[in-house]
């Protein structure tokens, strides 16, 4: 399937009622996330604080900023492509007002979904932040 | 004669009959930390409800009365571990902690050109402590390989021993993988060169009785939470004459029998060791632990283990797709496993959604987990209240992580 968009994935969510269901279409985002190339894979582009292994590349084209991210672990990257639906191609100053927390609120993720687990979703909306605060700031 | 009822012992835990998402806990995370009997939290309450005080010094009753049960908690431990003297008997917070008190003092006896030798399949507290210390000193830090089912690899460890080893540092049972060491025939072997010998036993010593004189060791280290006792309690068990002139390790209340303005001089053992006011309720609750377990019969104790770790064992292997980590022909407690469905941090929220818990990650072994080839694993740990349907549910559990990850 083509990655969705925050309004997309609001929308699909809304319509599953058990936790498989839920999670089995956080899986498949994943699955439709394009992988990151193995050379990109850096210790510079890991990203700290995750269980599994997160990876996060930056490319600023026309004001807009656009990443590639991967992850070993499925779920993982199915909650990237959420994140990737709200930040990527985005302009830095879209970025930075964004308001992700209710997002992922309106989400209303499970408790093991959600940022509060060790998944390392905050350490990487951390990163996307930082980075497009000091693109604006260049 | 006694007998081992799993459902006699489960309903001495209340966490046991909790519900996860309206399922019931399937607790596997034993290896991290066990849950604990009604009599250990009654120990905790009826502690603060009836005689809190400081030991040791009080003027009254309660200060007699806490330390009689926190002083008795220690002739428990000497007993658990067949001390010569309870003065062995260290309090500690945990294993790290007795580990660093022995590496302290290490670290200031080592000198350039000294070995020390610890496995790889260390807990990263039994391998960053003697690691700094031989940095410190200048000394050498050797490493005894295993093989690649998990087992340590005895003549290579005994090449590694010779005159220049001052120290060898082991798991009794790895916590990664669950590999149970010959024990006795290591320490026998570092003996032989005269170096002094620690037993890492935060993973052995839920698993049955130990007799510290009969291994012959020098220093034994555990932690009162993964015997069904608190968090923040630990034991430090050395023979007499070492600990006697170990060099002390934090310095306070407590641990003095003289101080002026420019200088003190160190109270005996065991306080020599112990600064500062201690975790008594979790000391007097550890004692309670040590006996409800001591109750237990240890030989069907096993044996229900033994058929735990089986059945689990066997069921892995027949299970398309999971390849076990650590294949020891003499294992304990723990299946470590990875699977070809997702990473182990799939494995585990996956399971956990379905009220299963087990850890995921490197098991503060990374060094081991890069020897072995993984990121990590998936770990499944059993202990005594565990029954053989739960084992089945693990497995029905990860049929359906399979099953989601397709």
């Amino acid at each position: 399937m083509a990655l969705p968009s925050t309004d997309e994935i609001l929308e699909d969510l809304e319509f599953f009622d058990d936790w498989e269901e839920r999670y089995k279409y956080i899986i498949d985002l994943g699955k439709a996330l394009p992988a990151m190339d193995e050379s990109l894979r850096t210790p510079e582009r890991l990203v700290k604080g995750c269980q599994s292994s997160v990876w996060i590349d930056v490319d600023l084209q026309d004001d807009v900023l656009h990443f590639v991210v991967d992850s070993d672990a499925h779920i993982v990257r199915g909650l990237l492509a959420v994140v990737m639906a709200a930040y990527s191609g985005k302009s830095p100053e879209d970025i930075v007002a964004f308001d992700v927390d209710s997002y992922f609120q309106k989400l209303d993720l499970e408790r093991h979904l959600s940022p509060t687990r060790g998944n390392g979703l905050r350490a990487i909306v951390a990163k996307i932040q930082a980075i497009a605060k000091a693109t604006v700031a260049a | 004669m006694m007998s081992f009822d799993v459902n006699a012992i489960r309903e001495q835990f209340p966490i046991l009959s909790r519900q996860i998402d309206g399922q019931p806990l399937v607790y596997l995370d034993n290896a991290a930390t066990t849950q604990k009997p009604q009599c250990v939290i009654d120990a905790i309450v009826n502690y603060y409800s009836t005689c809190n005080s400081n030991v040791h010094r009080g003027a009254h009753r309660l200060a007699d009365e806490a330390t009689r049960l926190y002083e008795g908690a220690r002739d428990t431990v000497a007993e658990f571990l067949q001390a010569n003297a309870r003065e062995e008997v260290i309090w500690t917070g945990g294993t790290t902690e007795a580990i660093n008190i022995v590496a302290n003092g290490l670290g200031q006896m080592l000198k350039p050109g000294d070995e020390v030798l610890v496995t790889e399949m260390e807990h990263h507290a039994n391998l960053i402590t003697w690691q700094q210390a031989c940095k410190r000193a200048g000394a050498s830090l050797k490493i005894a390989p295993i093989n690649d089912a998990g087992e340590l690899m005895l003549d290579a460890y005994e090449q590694l021993l010779n005159s220049n080893t001052k120290f060898v540092a082991f798991p009794q049972v790895s916590n990664a993988l669950g590999t149970l060491n010959p024990i006795k025939s290591l320490i026998a072997k570092a003996k032989a060169v005269n170096a002094l010998v620690l037993v890492d036993g935060a993973q052995g010593i839920a698993h049955g009785p130990v007799n510290v004189q009969e291994l012959g060791c020098d220093f034994y280290a555990f932690s009162a939470h993964k015997l069904f006792g608190p968090t923040g309690v630990g034991v430090l068990w050395g023979r007499q004459e070492l600990l006697a002139s170990w060099p002390v390790w934090q310095v306070g209340g407590e641990m003095i029998s003289s101080v002026s303005y420019q200088d003190a001089q160190w109270n005996v053992l065991p306080y020599r060791l112990e600064a500062g006011t201690p975790h008594i309720a979790g000391v007097i609750a550890t004692g309670e632990a040590i006996r409800w377990f001591m109750a237990l019969d240890m030989a069907a104790l096993a044996a229900h283990e033994a058929a735990l770790l089986a059945s689990a064992t066997e069921q892995a292997e027949a299970f398309e797709g999971l390849r076990i980590v650590g294949s020891a022909q003499q294992k304990m407690g723990v299946l470590s496993f990875v699977m070809d469905a997702g990473h182990p941090a799939d494995i585990g929220f996956l399971l956990d959604r379905q009220g299963i818990a087990i850890r995921t990650g490197h098991h503060c072994a990374e060094p081991l987990m890069g020897r072995l080839g993984v990121p990590g694993t998936a770990r499944a740990s059993f202990s005594i209240y565990n029954t053989l349907a739960e084992v089945d549910a693990l497995f029905a559990g990860l049929s359906k992580v399979k099953m989601m990850l397709a």
